[in-house]
């Protein structure tokens, strides 16, 4: 029987952007006219894309199962975006700089800058570089991270509420991508975008980020914030017209269920599997929210994510 | 759909007799329409104008019960597209399945296992719901002892077979437990239906997409079934969610009644992190029973969780028991924070004082599952409410010193906490994330 037409019609649209290029490769993100699964695959915009994670610094607190995966690499983020990108089958990477955090080794922007450098020299897949989350380190140092990737339209992050006034100015100096962040808040959201635009930064330069909880830990706030922030820029909200961007690796990999061992959690089961699968359904779930890049660690969750992906967009697109 | 005034005044008499107590039809139509007064009162209404009214006023989504007792069911019954809107009602119902071509003895073996499952979370039970028996074999008595096997686990049922002679079969043996029949196709619709109606048991619709899904719950509203489940066996995961997608939206949004059914779907296929990768997408986009393969505790684990989190009504913050826990080896030396029970607050606190590697006590006050801002301004978070969460979980007892770490939010209450409990207060960090690096400095010096 021919069936009545589905009720929901949006006007509006979240924006599209294009992460790297030049003689390098690039990524397109966002474009979405409805929700998830809400039409054709030209109105559902671009595929979801998956950002791995590289730090800048080996990692003091990741779980075994995690850390086996990169141990040949998580002295040499080089070598290790070259096993992202070779290995894992990355084609996008953020470079995390929690190295320079007071708290996990105070690395200065020397560092910083080198670790840019040679990350951008090793592949040439765009890139996320974001700060470490102290406002005054983020300050001093991300701005050169900034400027040694002058020209490579990278993503930089992230800027807040009550810290974006450097990372937007020198974002706007090297015509870079910029995120905002928000604590699992949509009104906080918006205001820090309109900070960021009345610096003159361009809304369609922009992406969201909202804190992320990791399944089990506040999964369905991130959930439902993005998927309302989805309906608001398909509701026509030039404001808040933005794709995001979830952290799904490091949330979920804080979580016990994940990195919890055999010997201490019996009853749960294979570790080795538990982990992975922990990553790969916070993942999945949050792409059902309308989300349009993931940020993900273990190459096991990356590559079921990507299968997922694949199956739903085809391999080829 | 709700049917407005002038639609209702159309279905009625048009005397105005008065006989209802107002002055007009149209007055006791637009009173009806707002449900302010029942269409019984009009005592010539027309059978076409009650059968009009009692079908606007069903719901858009059928909710459908299985199984019996302790492993009853209920599926369906939603109301919203997104869970912000209001909640999702009914959480997906869990089954795995019990294939019917193994032997006696490893049929049995699974079905203990599945009996067996008891996963919790924040004092939360999540269950495994239902046991799905699959005709693997074809044949209709090895159904109809697989479905026997199922019993015994005293979970819902459901008997999924191609054949109405093997659904007839099993159904003899378990039609006590009310199981859900899958699957009626367009070919088999009417044998199925008898068989189910019959047992009196609610049949799973099965076809390709949701045009022929519409065409087939009509026919077997035809041949008498009422409780229908819809299992969109789509040719590729795109259609799938889509068409999911398309269902739960004209269900909902247009009152489309041919789909106004909860869904089930399957995923059975593949390796255990396949499966639970494509019913997590699914329990997102909108089945209301998943069934999987897998009985590892490591894989049901994850998609439970994820049902608890989608299926939390978002006008109640889950809660954490008040008590007193232990992060890492804590012992009488080690330090004392409190925050409240909303579970985001509690669980990142945890988290970071877990980060930290300083085995600690982490005092959860009861604040009604609100945050530490909102309790406070609240007046739920107070001298007096930690020193009673203190109390109850008597702290004085499990550590030596007498030192309680309060959130940074709320130093202006450490004079009074300091006077109700006689602890000595120190001020904690305002940011949760600051934590590991308080207990590694301050509270360390």
């Amino acid at each position: 029987m021919p069936l009545p037409p589905v009720k929901e019609t949006y006007s509006g649209q979240v924006n599209e952007i294009t992460l790297g290029g030049g003689d390098r490769k690039s990524v397109t993100i966002g474009g979405a006219k409805t929700i998830p699964h809400g039409g054709d695959r030209e109105a559902t915009g671009r595929r979801p894309v998956i950002a791995v994670d590289v730090l800048d610094a080996p990692p003091e607190d990741w779980p075994p199962v995690l850390a086996d995966a990169y141990a040949d690499v998580l002295q040499d983020p080089a070598a290790w975006a070259t096993k992202a990108v070779e290995t894992v089958g990355a084609e996008l990477l953020c470079v995390k700089f929690d190295g320079i955090h007071p708290d996990k080794g105070d690395r200065d922007a020397d560092h910083a800058v080198q670790v840019t450098r040679k990350v951008l020299e090793a592949v040439d897949v765009p890139l996320i570089l974001w700060g470490c989350g102290n406002d005054d380190k983020d300050n001093a140092v991300m701005p050169k991270v900034s400027e040694a990737a002058k020209g490579r339209n990278v993503l930089l992050g992230t800027v807040t509420e009550d810290n974006y006034k450097n990372l937007t100015a020198i974002a706007l100096a090297d015509s870079h991508f910029l995120i905002s962040q928000a604590p699992l808040d949509i009104n906080i959201a918006k205001q820090v975008n309109i900070l960021v635009s009345d610096m003159g930064f361009p809304l369609e330069r922009l992406v969201m980020f909202q804190t992320t909880g990791a399944l089990g830990y506040g999964l369905e706030y991130a959930y439902s914030i993005q998927e309302r922030e989805c309906l608001a820029a398909l509701a026509g909200d030039k404001l808040m017209a933005m794709p995001q961007i979830c952290d799904v690796g490091y949330e979920a990999w804080r979580a016990k269920e994940a990195k919890i061992s055999d010997e201490d959690a019996p009853e749960w089961g294979d570790a080795a599997r538990r982990g992975p699968l922990w990553e790969t359904v916070t993942a999945i779930a949050l792409l059902q929210s309308g989300v349009d890049i993931v940020r993900m660690r273990h190459p096991k969750a990356i590559a079921r994510v990507q299968a997922y992906i694949n199956g739903l967009w085809g391999s080829d697109a | 759909m709700a049917l407005s005034g002038l639609d209702i005044f159309k279905l009625l008499p048009k005397t105005n007799c008065k006989k209802c107590g107002m002055p007009t039809c149209l007055a006791f139509a637009m009173a009806l329409a707002q449900k302010k007064v029942s269409l019984d009162e009009c005592p010539d209404a027309s059978d076409e104008a009650r059968q009009a009214l009692a079908a606007a006023a069903a719901p858009p989504m059928l909710a459908v019960t299985f199984g019996t007792g302790d492993g009853q069911c209920k599926v369906g019954g939603e109301t919203v597209l997104f869970r912000h809107e209001e909640k999702f009602h009914s959480p997906t119902a869990v089954a795995v399945t019990l294939p019917d071509d193994t032997d006696e003895a490893a049929m049995k073996q699974k079905a203990e296992t599945i009996k067996g499952f008891a996963f919790e979370r924040i004092g939360q039970p999540m269950p495994v719901e239902a046991v799905a028996v699959m005709n693997a074999s074809g044949d209709a008595a090895k159904f109809a002892a697989a479905a026997e096997i199922a019993k015994t686990t005293g979970k819902a049922i459901i008997l999924v077979t191609e054949s109405p002679d093997a659904a007839a079969a099993a159904l003899q043996k378990v039609k006590d437990t009310t199981p859900l029949l899958a699957a009626a196709t367009a070919e088999t619709a009417d044998a199925m239906a008898r068989v189910a109606c019959e047992a009196g048991c609610p049949l799973v619709a099965r076809a390709a997409d949701p045009e022929a899904l519409a065409d087939l719950t009509e026919k077997l509203k035809g041949a008498g079934c009422e409780q229908i489940v819809l299992w969109l066996d789509a040719p590729d995961g795109w259609s799938e969610m889509t068409g999911m997608t398309t269902v739960r939206s004209l269900a909902l949004r247009s009152t489309f009644r041919p789909l106004g059914f909860p869904t089930i779907a399957f995923a059975t296929e593949g390796e255990p992190e396949d499966q639970i990768g494509r019913a997590s997408a699914l329990l997102c986009k909108y089945a209301g029973i998943l069934v999987v393969e897998t009985v590892e505790p490591w894989a049901l684990l994850p998609l439970l969780t994820a049902r608890q989190n989608i299926y939390t009504d978002p006008q109640k913050p889950v809660q954490v028991k008040p008590d007193l826990y232990a992060v890492g080896e804590a012992d009488e030396n080690s330090p004392v924070l409190f925050t409240t029970n909303f579970s985001l607050t509690y669980y990142t606190v945890e988290g970071d004082v877990e980060a930290s590697r300083v085995p600690a006590w982490i005092l959860c006050v009861d604040t009604e599952g609100t945050s530490v801002l909102t309790a406070y301004s609240g007046d739920k978070l107070n001298e007096k409410t930690v020193a009673k969460g203190m109390q109850d979980a008597d702290v004085e007892s499990k550590v030596k010193h007498r030192k309680l770490i309060i959130p940074g939010y709320v130093a202006v209450m450490s004079g009074k906490l300091e006077e109700e409990t006689g602890w000595e207060v120190l001020v904690g960090p305002r940011e949760s994330n600051v934590i590991p690096r308080y207990l590694k400095e301050v509270w360390t010096s």
